[in-house]
């Protein structure tokens, strides 16, 4: 465990000496507010919960989730440290996951560091707590399962912008497979079985249930698996690089 | 310390490292000479687990490599080809992690970064960024992290590499230095740094190892090896060559400069002559024609010359 902590420690440390953390800090807030205010209309609604906060969540994180995940392998392929590290008496699984963890923590503060919004909702209206609770312990979840999928496309290459471009197309897929506008388009020329199989992928409709302010085990487990397997083919990946 | 056993590993169709098999005892400090592209730095990434072998056993102390990789890892210091590392990180930020992985935490890890920085000579950029340091000083860096658990086994890829000829001679002394507690592994192919730092040599081309044995021994198997060199003032170089041909003990005579007024000549032993027979009668035969003579030596072999002679057989052969 202490091993983990060590490679957690210095990745956020990697974040923190650097002005990208600061930079994406104050990009990840502007952007959900604007979303928040201008284009769900939190204001105008005039409904005391989250939703239209909550709502862009899963697109926003396309692109700015993969920013920050994007340089976990590549920058360690990059700089040949991944030797070093390698080379330590420290498992692989221990550095998959330390740097994993710096990872979605630091969404988590980025995220956290929203927390204006509760308290505005709370000052304009009643809104049910349990529920933006819920959406927080959603949104957290959904950080994490993209976050997973861009530590595997990092780890495929050298190069940051090819990890970030993969990691946002897979991500991508995994919205759009479970989105209704386009699985109502979809449905036309495939078969209902497929397009039924491949939603079960989306991250949408477990999105939604926490947003209902549901934590369903099924959605938890959904989302732990989602997190499970990238990190699990990260790994066959760097074994793979090595042998 | 360190056993290799039938140490073997393919890229696909490539045959990197073919059957390489030794050991490393403490004190032994072993230089790993050959070309670019022989499987040395395969042979040391094997070596620190880095990547699985193909066939064969690698033992550190008494761990298996593949079999039990981080106890293996533990015992070792590893310096990689590039010297690489964290470029986020201050000199002594990055010493601290390499500690912490290693296990060593609190007043420890603090007295371990002390100890590498003044070994390594870092004490003027210990606050520094990687990122400003200098070729010398990132290689130094590196160095420092693997020798901050005060390793039992140093495995280093050319770790003179980008040095400048002082630092080169510092590193030089070091290992030599750490040589006399721990078994060392180091590439190179600089042999002045096999003569000067190694207690024992392996040649290795094309995977295979080519050669085993201390630098004097490796030395002897040079076609110069036990050759004299005799330079003569104020006489004909003809008659010098044709002099020193008719000694018994000669089996071949050659002109090594033969303008006057100093003419130099090679004498080749028969097999058969013993050592320092035939300078003795060099010596009696120029007494005799009374030459003068300014220099008579004997030469020990060249280490650059069995290099070249082993590698490139091989390369032909192939």
């Amino acid at each position: 465990m202490s091993n983990i902590w060590t490679i957690t420690k210095r990745e956020l440390g990697g974040y923190f000496n650097s002005p990208v953390a600061y930079v994406f800090l104050v990009i990840f807030l502007l952007m959900t507010g604007l979303f928040t205010f201008l284009i769900g209309q939190f204001i105008e609604s005039e409904q005391a919960n989250l939703r239209s906060f909550f709502t862009w969540h899963p697109w926003l994180y396309l692109f700015l989730v993969p920013a920050v995940g994007m340089r976990l392998w590549s920058e360690e392929r990059r700089l040949g440290t991944m030797e070093l590290l390698l080379t330590m008496p420290i498992s692989l699984w221990h550095c998959i996951i330390g740097k994993f963890l710096a990872s979605w923590i630091f969404l988590t503060l980025a995220l956290i560091l929203t927390f204006p919004v509760w308290i505005t909702v709370n000052y304009l209206g009643d809104p049910d707590n349990s529920v933006v609770l819920a959406s927080y312990i959603g949104s957290f979840f959904l950080a994490g399962a993209y976050l997973s999928v861009t530590s595997m496309t990092s780890a495929f290459t050298r190069n940051q912008v090819i990890s970030f471009i993969l990691s946002v197309v897979i991500c991508l897929f995994l919205i759009l497979c479970g989105f209704p506008p386009v699985t109502d388009v979809v449905e036309t020329v495939a078969p209902r079985w497929i397009v039924e199989f491949t939603a079960a992928f989306s991250v949408m409709p477990n999105v939604e249930q926490f947003n209902n302010g549901q934590i369903d085990s099924r959605s938890v487990i959904y989302f732990l698996s989602v997190i499970g397997f990238p990190l699990f083919a990260t790994s066959v990946i760097i074994r793979g690089l090595r042998a | 310390m360190i056993k290799v056993e039938n140490l073997s590993k393919t890229f696909g169709p490539k045959v990197a490292v073919d059957n390489v098999s030794f050991t490393v005892e403490r004190g032994e400090i072993l230089g790993f000479l050959g070309p670019n592209g022989a499987g040395k730095s395969t042979t040391m990434r094997m070596i620190t687990g880095y990547i699985p072998p193909t066939a064969g056993v690698v033992r550190i102390g008494d761990h298996d490599v593949t079999e039990n990789p981080i106890d293996a890892k533990r015992l070792i210091g590893y310096l990689p080809e590039s010297a690489p590392l964290y470029t986020d990180m201050t000199v002594e930020g990055f010493l601290g992690f390499c500690a912490e992985v290693r296990g060593i935490n609190g007043v420890e890890k603090g007295k371990a970064i002390d100890r590498a920085i003044e070994m390594c000579f870092l004490k003027q950029v210990r606050h520094q960024s990687v990122d400003t340091l200098s070729k010398g000083y990132r290689h130094r860096t590196c160095f420092a992290q693997s020798i901050i658990h005060d390793p039992d086994i140093l495995v280093m890829d050319e770790p003179t590499d980008g040095l400048d000829p002082n630092q080169k001679n510092e590193m030089r002394s070091l290992i030599r230095r750490m040589g006399q507690t721990k078994a060392i592994i180091f590439s190179t192919h600089i042999l002045e740094e096999v003569e000067s730092a190694c207690t024992r040599a392996i040649i290795i081309d094309q995977g295979k190892v080519v050669a085993n044995g201390t630098p004097s021994e490796l030395k002897s198997k040079s076609d110069l090896a036990n050759s004299y060199v005799v330079s003569v003032s104020e006489t004909d170089s003809s008659t010098v060559r044709d002099q020193l041909g008719t000694l018994i003990q000669a089996a071949k005579v050659t002109l090594v400069d033969d303008k006057a007024p100093n003419i130099t000549a090679r004498v080749f032993p028969k097999n058969e002559v013993t050592d320092g027979e035939l300078g003795q009668a060099i010596f009696d035969l120029a007494s005799k024609n009374s030459w003068k003579v300014s220099e008579i030596k004997k030469e020990e072999g060249r280490l650059d010359d069995v290099f070249s002679n082993i590698t490139f057989s091989e390369t032909e052969t192939n």
